[in-house]
């Protein structure tokens, strides 16, 4: 390109044979997709050998031209070229519009706009490539926990929940490739059914602002994205192999990308992964091996002005989850929490035995886009999922693992049409809606009374968003949707506990038909939620950013929430809904304050959200059965208030050297109760040192620590059963949160030209390189087990 | 654009329509296959029988399990005895004490009187490595006492064991307590 340059320069030095013609013709090249002017693009007319470059603000001049048509060939180093012609009767003023982001178009299609900003008065977060690309043995949690104000809710080490400052599963709004994910995210032990490897970049808004994904993530939005293709003719990939010392297994992920000029592209990504049961420093972790084979295709066509894409991805795991965690009731709950090691531990394995989860995803998706004049387009999308979920428990009888306990069936069909359009150069609006309808089938061969019942489910949305751009500095956002929800719901409940709810007085109506001792009911409940957003971002100078956002998000109670009822095996205790629930309503102010410089970078991110009517679970009591004692656990709702701060910060020393800080903590309370919401993730540190080796092949060392707090606010559910052995009550301690811990983690990295198309990328990693043995206060498992203890992670990337 | 308006609503509601013209039927009940809802143990001596039931129907329904105790237990007496397991959610009921016998090295049932109840209970079955199964037992009551005698069932119990809980580990598929009186 810059040869290009430099003969355009030349031949504009070089210019011209003058004539005694005397029109002007100006104009200005402008990006197709924002408007903005492109500096330094070259317009020829072809015949005359002359040529100019635009300027800063995108203009260019000629003068002395004749009366004529003349062909033009408009060119950006970051464009495709472009002719045009021209008819010259008069002076001519004209417009040329480019595509810009050639790399990126791709992103056009699959986001417009919104792939730069989803919401423009909340700073979004973004992982990068090479952060997923270091996870890529890992989970999409795994990597979302380097944004600062991101942890998670994990089971074992496998089963890995994002939580967003504070809250997570259905508060959560993840957005996978474009379509909002449906995984039966409710449960606490259900992680995303997303293969990690097929994002490029995953962005977190933490907050309800992106109206146009959902208005219910009262915890915030999770939007992965694949890698952008390249528009030109190429074929490329890139394969990602690690091998890891805990769990003695590894990865191995591809991707090949077909791309033609023309805009037609194709893609094929899969991965797998294989491990043995994690080990602690001391112990093997028995049966928390994990097997998942994954893949997804990707085909469509990119022209400036329409486009269209077809996807698919098939995602399947097979989870092993801690033996040691399997408990009868009470007593059993009692002697593993007293047992420094779990009570189960046998000889490393590969064998994935009971308990187990073992889900299927498929996801698949059409979407389009036509650009119906040059500053609005139209776009609309279908797309089908289906989940299957099947979890595994020690059954009697059932040697071989092969009944399941639970097997839920989650279809869902979502079609959406959305229109982005520029009204002026001041104002931008999106405006869209969409139908969904999602229908659960809980299999009743398992033999095990449902834990979520069959319903049918149907959503409408309508949403608006505008963008003013007050001032170069000022940008405005404001926005509104409105969901309608209708369940169509079939329940069995137990006779005893629909009578002891006094449901057989209130819900009389609902009752369908009476089987012994359970009685069918069906539920109609609809549900109608209004959220807003508004707020606006301020650049100071180039440096200072400031964003301010308010928004309002109101989330329907889901059907573990409304409809729990019965012994939650793999939690070991029983959980009850509340028919009565209404929907949620979260209000979250936040602040950032960003400085980018070239030296020293920093945000900080206070907010505070209160939110009505926030569902949460907790023990009530005791209950009897002949298994013994199990503790209760129901679901109420009450007003909690969340209040906390992310930071970053990033110094670099010099040009080898680079330091960075994260800190974020959270406090959640229960207003009503006055005391501290139960899991709230504790304070974290994080600092890191990178340093780049002075050699002639440059070899990158990173050193980071961890230090997490001790949670110290927590609510007391504690509980006592009765030991017949001493005839003594004994305390289960279920709430007291494990002690702070430090983790230690380094890394190595470098890069070798195998030829001038392949690289190779060798990375090594340990993770907890002192081998601490440590408890997270979000691991659910942390009663029973120790987490991983050290790993030494070996990774090969080639991209070719 | 004005196509727009009828084309958005038609393909939103043929969906809807697709997939409302499911057939309505509903959905058939789930008899919990594993619960236990009854323990019976049998003690006998000559004529003199004691029967011991503790039954939850609800299995983990809000209802607690109904004790009941038929029959005197007498002291320095010398009981042979039966504990059953059965799913009385069925008709007719399911005798679980099968199961149980077939997965015998897979489980174990404890007799565990309290310290102020004079009575100790051996198990007189064992499972095919010769370790204590415990749905037969032999009971010797001492003198005059109450107090309170748990049974319990667990499933996956190290084997052998001292006969405590705490020594046997496993998980508890069945511990009910019963208030028990040795008279003269």
């Amino acid at each position: 390109m810059k040869t290009l340059l430099s003969l355009a320069l030349a031949i504009v030095s070089s210019c011209a044979i003058a004539q005694t013609c005397d029109l002007k013709f100006t104009g200005k090249v402008i990006d197709v997709h924002d408007n903005t002017p492109l500096i330094g693009a070259v317009i020829q007319i072809a015949g005359l050998e002359i040529a100019t470059i635009t300027d800063f603000e995108g203009r260019f001049k000629f003068e002395n031209l004749c009366k004529d048509t003349y062909n033009l060939q408009v060119s950006h180093p970051e464009c495709t070229t472009e002719a045009f012609s021209i008819i010259l009767l008069d002076n001519l003023d004209k417009t040329f519009k480019l595509e810009h982001h050639l790399e990126e178009l791709n992103e056009i299609l699959i986001k417009g706009k919104t792939y730069y900003t989803k919401a423009e008065s909340i700073l979004e977060n973004r992982v990068k490539l090479e952060t997923i690309e270091t996870f890529s043995s890992g989970s999409l949690g795994d990597a979302l926990k380097t944004v600062s104000g991101v942890s998670s809710l994990n089971t074992g080490n496998t089963v890995v929940k994002p939580v967003i400052n504070g809250l997570h599963s259905s508060r959560i709004t993840i957005i996978n490739n474009g379509v909002r994910q449906q995984d039966q995210e409710w449960g606490a032990e259900h992680a995303p059914n997303i293969d990690l490897n097929t994002a490029g970049s995953i962005t977190v808004i933490k907050g309800a602002a992106a109206l146009q994904f959902s208005g219910d993530a009262v915890g915030g939005v999770i939007v992965a994205e694949p890698t952008p293709v390249i528009l030109k003719d190429s074929l490329y990939g890139k394969t990602i192999l690690s091998g890891q010392s805990n769990g003695r297994g590894g990865s191995i992920t591809s991707v090949l990308t077909k791309s033609y000029e023309n805009g037609w592209f194709g893609r094929f990504q899969g991965t797998v992964k294989r491990y043995s049961d994690f080990e602690t420093q001391d112990y093997v972790l028995s049966n928390t091996g994990l097997s998942e084979q994954d893949f997804s295709i990707n085909f469509g066509l990119n022209k400036i002005t329409y486009g269209f894409e077809g996807y698919y991805s098939f995602f399947k795991n097979t989870v092993g989850i801690l033996r040691a965690s399997h408990l009868g009731g009470g007593e059993d709950q009692a002697i593993a929490i007293e047992s420094d090691v779990p009570t189960f531990i046998r000889d490393l394995t590969y064998k994935i035995g009971t308990p187990r989860q073992e889900v299927i995803h498929h996801l698949a998706k059409f979407s389009g886009f036509y650009k119906y004049n040059p500053s609005s387009t139209i776009k609309f999308s279908y797309d089908f999922q289906q989940n299957n979920r099947l979890e595994f428990d020690v059954r009697r009888g059932d040697d071989e693992g092969d009944e399941a306990s639970v097997d839920l069936k989650l279809t869902t069909h979502n079609i959406g049409l959305s229109v982005e359009s520029d009204i002026n150069d001041i104002i931008s609006f999106k405006t869209g809606i969409t139908g969904n309808f999602q229908e659960n089938f809980a299999d009743p061969s398992t033999g095990v009374r449902r834990l979520i019942p069959d319903y049918k489910q149907y959503k409408f949305g309508v949403y608006g968003i505008a963008d003013i751009q007050i001032s170069d500095k000022l940008i405005a956002e404001m926005g509104g949707r409105f969901d309608y929800t209708y369940m169509d719901v079939f329940k069995f409940y137990r006779t005893t506990f629909w009578e002891s709810r006094g449901y057989d007085e209130l819900f009389q109506d609902l009752v369908v038909e009476e089987y012994g001792n359970q009685i069918l009911t069906n539920p109609e409940p609809t549900f109608n939620n209004a959220s807003a957003t508004a707020g606006f971002s301020y650049q100071f100078d180039d440096d200072y950013v400031l964003f301010t956002n308010y928004s309002l998000a109101s989330r329907a109670p889901n059907a573990s929430e409304l409809y729990s009822e019965g012994l939650h095996h793999s939690a070991s205790r029983i959980e009850l809904g509340d028919l009565r629930f209404n929907s949620e309503i979260s209000q979250k102010l936040t602040l950032t304050a960003q400085k980018k410089g070239n030296l020293f970078s920093f945000t900080i991110n206070p907010y505070v959200s209160f939110i009505n009517d926030f569902i949460l679970i907790e023990p009530t009591g005791v209950q009897q059965t002949v298994r013994g004692n199990f503790q209760v656990w129901e679901y109420r709702q009450t007003d909690a208030r969340l209040i906390g701060v992310d930071t970053d910060a990033t110094f670099r020393i010099n040009d080898a050297l680079n330091y960075s800080n994260q800190f974020s903590i959270v406090k959640g309370k229960d207003i009503t109760r006055d005391e501290s919401l139960i899991n709230m993730p504790s304070a974290n540190i994080t600092n890191r040192l990178d340093y780049i080796l002075p050699f002639k092949h440059k070899i990158d060392v990173g050193i980071e620590s961890v230090f997490n707090f001790r949670q110290n606010e927590f609510p007391d559910n504690n509980f006592e059963i009765f030991l017949p052995e001493t005839e003594t009550f004994q305390l289960v301690d279920v709430s007291t949160p494990p002690d702070a811990y430090h983790l230690i983690n380094i890394n190595t990295a470098t890069n070798f030209d195998l030829n001038n198309k392949t690289k190779l990328n060798i990375s090594l990693r340990v993770t907890n390189l002192l081998n601490t043995s440590y408890r997270d206060y979000l691991n659910r498992l942390r009663y029973y087990a120790d987490d991983l203890g050290r790993n030494i992670i070996l990774q090969l990337k080639i991209n070719y | 654009m004005k196509n727009l308006k009828f084309i958005i609503p038609t393909i939103l509601l043929s969906v809807l329509l697709i997939n409302c013209s499911d057939d309505d039927d509903t959905p058939e009940p789930v008899n919990e296959e594993e619960v236990i809802t009854t323990v019976i143990v049998n003690l006998v001596n000559g004529t003199n029988t004691v029967t011991l039931t503790s039954r939850d129907t609800d299995g983990d329904g809000p209802n607690p399990p109904v004790e009941t105790i038929v029959g005197e237990m007498k002291s320095g007496t010398t009981y042979t005895g039966t504990v059953r397991f059965l799913n009385e959610t069925e008709t007719p009921s399911e005798e679980i004490t099968d199961e149980v016998e077939e997965e015998d090295d897979e489980h174990q049932v404890f007799v565990i009187p309290s310290s102020g109840l004079n009575l100790t209970s051996t198990a007189t079955n064992n499972d095919g490595n010769g370790n204590p199964l415990g749905t037969k037992i032999s009971v010797v009551t001492g003198a005059m006492s109450s107090g309170n005698l748990n049974i319990t069932l667990r499933h996956e119990p190290n084997k052998p064991n001292d006969g405590t809980l705490a020594d046997a580990g496993g998980e508890t598929d069945v511990s009910v307590n019963f208030d028990v009186e040795i008279i003269d």
